[in-house]
């Protein structure tokens, strides 16, 4: 899989449950990757599990808070708080690993 | 005329605080939990793949729904809804239909580990989310989680994971539901990720042995906190109605014992059974050697039960329904009126096709549906083959069990070997059963003739004679006890001594 190139476009959703502390957090961290690698290529669409539960089936949601990449294909699911930003990079495709590595 | 069906009374000890138990609904798991499983509490089911861990969770859930009126939620980690369908389908339940009702409510959990990427703290939050709703949304009382192992697989985070699982399980009992949790058993272990650690309520261990190139399921309730439960490994198979357990009824000796007598179907065998015939509801076994007719006094015995109106079950293990009919005319016995009328069901197998198990629950399940007063078993021989003596003997004592607990007079036939026949019944059962009536043949001056003997029959006064018996186009003719000076004689030497008496008799001018 090639590393960013730039020229692709992200659409990620962001899940949380509720508007706590913690989920803000979470949401500046992702901004603050976004920013950061994405150069501008991006869109965050937060959805609150605790207001519409729905929702969780879809996109198989059972940890929170979870980062979907929906675009570019294919989709990939990220966990976690986003505190580990190498580990997002990863999940979210713009960084390889140097090879035989496994933080 | 009616049937006498006798129910064995059970005494259950006064218990002072009874747990709530959840009835399964499945075939001979409520007698082994006594009652069903613990209400509002996990239990934990634990087997290898394919031992039928799923099938158990889903039945549980599925006639939980459709029987008991306790709507549930099906949380799947391995299959996909339309797979769930079809498994439940395959034991009778449309789930759809469930589902359309608001009955039951599927949530498919996918956790794919190269799908997954951890990146700090994190928790389960989103589980418990679509749990909430999907409890909320059916009213749920009963969950399953099938299997949560898949979690430990696609998750790394161990100190995370068992946080909330703890924190789930608690969560689950505060909500009062009945939880069914099915987890993958380990070397040495109940569960392979320790799950028992979490849920140690109740635990059911599944497993398969292989027995002479038979695979048989057995079950055992390894834990049941605050209840009794049978504690030993039973088999049981999964059918197309769903599982069936066999544990030896829990009635012990415990049988009511009828004083109504039935006819054998043949008035002087009737009189070699204290003169009125066997009693209802006991078992008789017929043995000897091939070809002594066996059968027929077997197929007399439904001749009369059927005249009565009373169902009879026709277990065939040697002959096709069809040689049986025919076989029975030439000796005068029409039985194809009672097939028509419904009065006779003829089940005929061969023995080495399934399992002892699989014999016993498919017979199980027939006495159920047709709910016979007779039931001919014939030959138990055959299963001989299909185990140890102690396993042919220990499901032989389960179905006799079963029929005297019902009431059901059992007609049994084994084939003996050898020509003296007294000791050996060859499947060891002699001392299960009520009355043995032997028959053989009897070699006098050059003739093989048919000799029938009562052995044993308890409750009752019966002959201890051998008596000449005959099979022709007329029926079966037992023919009194005739004594020459010789001793006992059959066929043509009896035919001899009684035109020579006839003759003596009638020059003494006595008759």
């Amino acid at each position: 899989m090639p590393s960013s190139s730039g020229e692709d476009f992200y659409q990620l959703r962001l899940y949380v449950a509720g508007q706590t502390a913690r989920s803000q957090a979470v949401l500046r961290n992702l901004k603050a990757i976004c920013e950061r690698h994405l150069q501008g290529k991006y869109r965050i669409e937060v959805v609150d599990l605790l207001v519409n539960p729905q929702l969780a089936r879809g996109d198989q949601i059972f940890a929170l808070p979870t980062l979907v990449r929906q675009l570019p294909p294919p989709v990939k699911k990220i966990i976690g708080d986003l505190s580990n930003v190498e580990r997002v990079l990863v999940g979210l495709d713009l960084r390889t690993l140097p090879r035989g590595a496994r933080p | 005329m009616a049937k006498a069906r006798t129910q064995a009374q059970v005494k259950t000890p006064p218990k002072i605080k009874t747990l709530s138990k959840a009835p399964t609904g499945i075939a001979g798991l409520d007698e082994l939990t006594r009652g069903g499983l613990p209400r509002g509490r996990p239990t934990l089911v634990s087997g290898r793949a394919g031992c039928g861990k799923s099938v158990l969770g889903l039945e549980f859930l599925v006639r939980g729904a459709a029987q008991f009126g306790e709507p549930g939620v099906i949380v799947s980690f391995e299959e996909t809804v339309e797979e769930l369908a079809t498994n439940v389908a395959s034991f009778g339940f449309d789930l759809d239909d469930l589902v359309a009702q608001g009955k039951l409510v599927l949530e498919f959990v996918s956790v794919e580990r190269h799908e997954i990427e951890e990146t700090g703290e994190y928790n389960l939050d989103g589980l418990f989310v679509r749990l909430a709703h999907a409890i909320e949304s059916v009213g749920a009382k009963r969950v399953l989680l099938d299997t949560i192992e898949s979690l430990f697989a696609g998750l790394t985070n161990l100190a995370i994971l068992r946080a909330e699982l703890r924190r789930l399980f608690r969560w689950l009992k505060s909500k009062g539901l009945t939880v069914i949790i099915t987890g993958e058993q380990g070397e040495g272990t109940l569960t392979r990720q320790g799950l028992e650690e979490y849920v140690s309520d109740c635990v059911i261990a599944l497993n398969v042995q292989l027995n002479h190139h038979v695979a048989t399921r057995m079950m055992r309730v390894v834990k049941y906190r605050g209840s009794g439960h049978g504690s030993d490994e039973y088999p049981f198979i999964i059918t197309e109605k769903g599982i069936l357990v066999m544990p030896i009824t829990s009635l012990g000796l415990a049988h009511a014992a009828s004083t109504e007598r039935i006819s054998s179907g043949n008035p002087a065998l009737d009189e070699m059974l204290g003169g009125e015939g066997y009693f209802r509801g006991s078992s008789v076994l017929v043995s000897g050697t091939s070809g002594t007719g066996k059968t027929s006094i077997a197929v007399y015995l439904v001749d009369a039960a059927c005249r009565r109106g009373e169902r009879c079950m026709y277990f065939a293990f040697e002959e096709s329904p069809a040689q049986l009919l025919r076989n029975m005319r030439s000796i005068g016995l029409d039985l194809e009126p009672y097939v028509k009328k419904g009065l006779l069901r003829i089940e005929a197998t061969r023995p080495s096709l399934f399992g002892l198990e699989m014999h016993l629950a498919s017979s199980f399940r027939a006495i159920e549906e047709f709910d016979p007063a007779v039931v001919v078993v014939d030959p138990i021989t055959d299963f001989v083959a299909l185990g140890s003596s102690y396993e042919v003997r220990s499901m032989m004592t389960r179905l006799v069990d079963h029929l005297k607990s019902r009431g059901i007079t059992a007609l049994m036939t084994s084939l003996s070997a050898g020509r003296s026949v007294h000791s050996d019944d060859d499947v060891g059962i002699s001392s299960l059963i009520d009355t043995w009536v032997l028959v053989q043949l009897i070699e006098v001056a050059g003739e093989r003739n048919r000799g029938v003997s009562v052995l044993k029959s308890r409750g009752m006064a019966h002959s201890n004679q051998i008596r000449e018996f005959t099979l022709g186009p007329d029926g079966m003719k037992v023919i009194a006890a005739y004594r020459g000076p010789q001793g006992f004689l059959s066929g043509s030497a009896r035919q001899a001594q009684q035109d020579a008496d006839e003759v003596a008799g009638a020059k003494r001018g006595a008759r």
